[in-house]
């Protein structure tokens, strides 16, 4: 009679177990993919701390310095141009917003803050994503399909050593000059659209800049520069080192996806910290 | 037999739930050459991976110079380890670098040495892999026999005890293929090192290898000298080996290239001095006016036929045949003198006289009647020793051909 009954009841139950199925199946989902992203957490916050660890090794020197040539030099003419634009955009908007309420006279105060505490570092992190953090991840992912990292490896070559720690130091080190290069032609952008364009007094424009800066300010963006550049080479090179573990590709295409990865991951992670540094520093 | 230098014990290997790797016992020997042939997919890169430690075990030890790898000390592990060079399949090289710094790579970051030691060591290596003029140049400028040579060098530049050569001849052509298989085989005699190689080669590497180890079913089926696995009875010289040679010539029946090498390395080579051997080389004289005259067919049921009609009188001989050339068949009989082979040989003629040329025209059918298919049948002996170079014995053959049949196939009727 039991087993009667147990039978009798069997396709009752599958039914109930596909509804509870539909009902957990997006928490099983979402629950899959946190600790999918844990992981990954993990695994570049180990990959960054052992790529540090051989920052200081033998025969960095000459790797760091053609890194900084790769990631850092050669961005200096996107950063002058984008730079000068976004200063002669703010300038412009600023004047004709201040126009409105009579203070003219804080336009130099409000373009040097904007600029040297938070378009300046965040602007430039995302330029030099787009152009060496995508770079960097390419160059690293072919390398790592076409086992030229394995062969490092064979070699008893310190893959991390050779390849990411000079990245990252280059990265740390190009970042905040670039960071001030970028407000520097920002404040010279704006001077000539507020003051040369729109007719603002240049000696007010000047004198506002020297007033209200502090070096807390200049401090807090640079800041800002050592955490993106962190968090930009770690992002850009872990994901070309593991290009090859990636589930929905592989060869060519797996290094594409790492790619549009890197880029957008770093771009979101930028303005992520940036609101946390920021949040820190007040 | 000495101590092996380098030996598997029960090494299991998954990936998810493939099981790549099922209990692999082997043992590689110092100084020789170790070959592991296998299918496509049965594990052979992943076992030569795990040599070189870039893939470990989940189960089983390997163990170094008799010590397990896996309990060595860090910095004894990393000497073991440096002692072993790997030669990729695509052999890896770094395409932003020249091949003079690919070369100079593993000594320029593993090493204390000073720029002109380097600079003389490269440079040595450079010179000895024929690669003086490529030395500038990136690899994807180079041919791909030029880029095996500079992965090789790269190999070679820190004088390693082991190398490592995964498919050394994968996407050669046949000419580079035996080139490259030479190339491993006299830098081993001049260097003296241990070599393993994985490759789909048969017979070419068995000519240049000691050991060999074949792979098959996850585990290692045999472990010998290329000799023993030709008398090897187990499923994976018939699936592998048969698979890998084509023992026969589809056109002529006769036995392939590779699989008359074999016969004559086995049968030839490890006879005693004066204990001879014969040669016979037979030509079809005017096989292209054949071919132009009275098309393929009538060519191909020529070939077809000199084919069986060798096989039937010197293969009952014990003699094995092969096609050399497209109108050159090569015979040789090992336990035959000079006198009984050209007693063969004028029992063959006369067959062939009377019976063949009617089986040549029936075959080659009306085409070639209408036209009259007309050829010579030549051929030359010459005895062998075990001690000589079969092609010279081939040559000396060659050299004595004079004509033993003329065909004629008369219009039809």
């Amino acid at each position: 009679m039991a087993d009667n009954a147990d039978n009798h009841d069997l396709p009752e139950n599958k039914a109930e177990m596909r509804i509870g199925l539909k009902v957990t199946k997006p928490f099983a989902f979402l629950g899959r993919e946190t600790i999918g992203w844990i992981g990954h957490l993990g695994a570049s916050t180990i990959f960054l701390l052992l790529a540090s660890l051989k920052i200081l090794r033998a025969k960095q020197l000459a790797k760091v310095v053609q890194q900084i040539y790769y990631i850092g030099a050669r961005s200096t003419m996107i950063i002058l141009l984008v730079g000068l634009f976004t200063g002669m955009v703010l300038g412009l908007q600023t004047y004709h917003a201040l126009v409105q309420v009579g203070a003219q006279g804080a336009l130099g105060t409000l373009v040097a803050l904007t600029l040297v505490r938070e378009l300046g570092p965040v602007l430039t992190a995302i330029m030099i994503t787009a152009r060496a953090g995508s770079a960097i991840t390419a160059e690293i992912g072919i390398q790592r399909i076409s086992e030229q990292i394995d062969a490092l490896d064979t070699m008893r070559i310190d893959s991390l050593r050779y390849l990411i720690s000079p990245r990252i130091t280059a990265s740390i080190i190009s970042f905040p000059l670039l960071t001030a290069l970028f407000d520097l032609i920002g404040i010279v952008g704006g001077y000539i659209s507020g003051v040369l364009i729109m007719g603002a007094n240049a000696g007010a424009y000047v004198y506002r800049i020297q007033a209200s800066m502090e070096m807390k300010d200049i401090t807090g963006g640079f800041i800002k520069a050592v955490v993106f550049a962190v968090i930009v080479s770690t992002v850009c090179c872990y994901q070309g080192y593991f290009a090859h573990t990636r589930r929905d590709s592989h060869g060519a295409k797996a290094v594409g996806l790492s790619t549009t990865s890197a880029v957008v991951l770093s771009c979101v992670l930028i303005l992520v910290s940036d609101y946390v540094v920021t949040s820190l520093l007040l | 037999m000495d101590a092996p230098l380098i030996e598997f014990k029960d090494v299991t290997k998954r990936f998810g739930s493939r099981t790549v790797l099922d209990g692999v016992n082997l043992k590689i020997y110092e100084g020789e050459v170790t070959t592991i042939i296998g299918l496509s997919g049965a594990g052979k890169s992943v076992l030569l991976k795990h040599i070189i430690g870039l893939i470990k075990p989940d189960e089983g030890v390997i163990l170094f110079q008799g010590r397990p790898i896996g309990e060595m000390k860090r910095g004894e592990k990393a000497a073991s380890l440096a002692q072993i060079s790997y030669m990729f399949q695509d052999n890896a090289l770094f395409d932003s670098m020249t091949v003079y710094d690919n070369i100079a790579l593993p000594l320029r970051e593993t090493t204390s040495l000073g720029k002109s030691e380097i600079d003389s060591r490269v440079m040595a290596r450079i010179e000895q892999t024929e690669l003086a003029d490529a030395a500038y140049k990136y690899p994807s400028e180079l041919s791909g026999g030029m880029q095996k040579r500079a992965a090789l060098a790269r190999a070679l530049v820190t004088d390693p005890r082991i190398v490592l050569f995964d498919e050394p001849t994968s996407g050669q052509d046949p000419i580079r293929k035996n080139a490259i298989l030479s190339m491993i085989a006299q830098y081993q005699r001049k260097f003296g090192f241990t070599a393993v190689l994985v490759s789909h080669e048969i017979p070419d590497v068995y000519f240049i290898s000691n050991r060999i180890l074949a792979l098959y079913d996850q585990k290692i089926v045999f472990q010998g000298s290329p000799e023993d696995l030709e008398n090897f009875d187990h499923p994976f010289t018939r699936e592998v080996i048969h698979s890998l040679e084509g023992l026969q010539e589809e056109l002529t029946g006769l036995y392939s290239k590779r699989q008359f090498k074999v016969m004559h390395h086995l049968q030839l080579t490890q006879r005693t001095y004066g204990e001879t051997y014969s040669i016979v080389v037979f030509t079809l004289s005017d096989l292209d006016v054949v071919m132009t005259s009275s098309g393929y067919e009538a060519a191909q049921a020529t070939i077809r036929n000199m084919g069986a009609y060798i096989d039937k009188h010197f293969g009952a001989m014990g003699g094995f045949s092969t096609r050399r050339r497209t109108n050159e068949f090569v015979t040789v009989l090992p336990y035959s003198d000079l006198s009984e082979a050209e007693n063969i040989l004028r029992d063959f003629a006369k067959d062939v006289q009377e019976r063949g040329i009617r089986d040549v025209c029936t075959e080659a059918g009306s085409k070639t009647a209408a036209r009259g298919l007309e050829f010579t049948i030549l051929a030359g002996i010459a005895q062998g020793q075990p001690i000589a170079e079969i092609e010279s014995v081939m040559d000396s053959a060659k050299a004595a051909q004079k004509e033993i049949a003329r065909f004629r196939c008369s219009a039809r009727r």
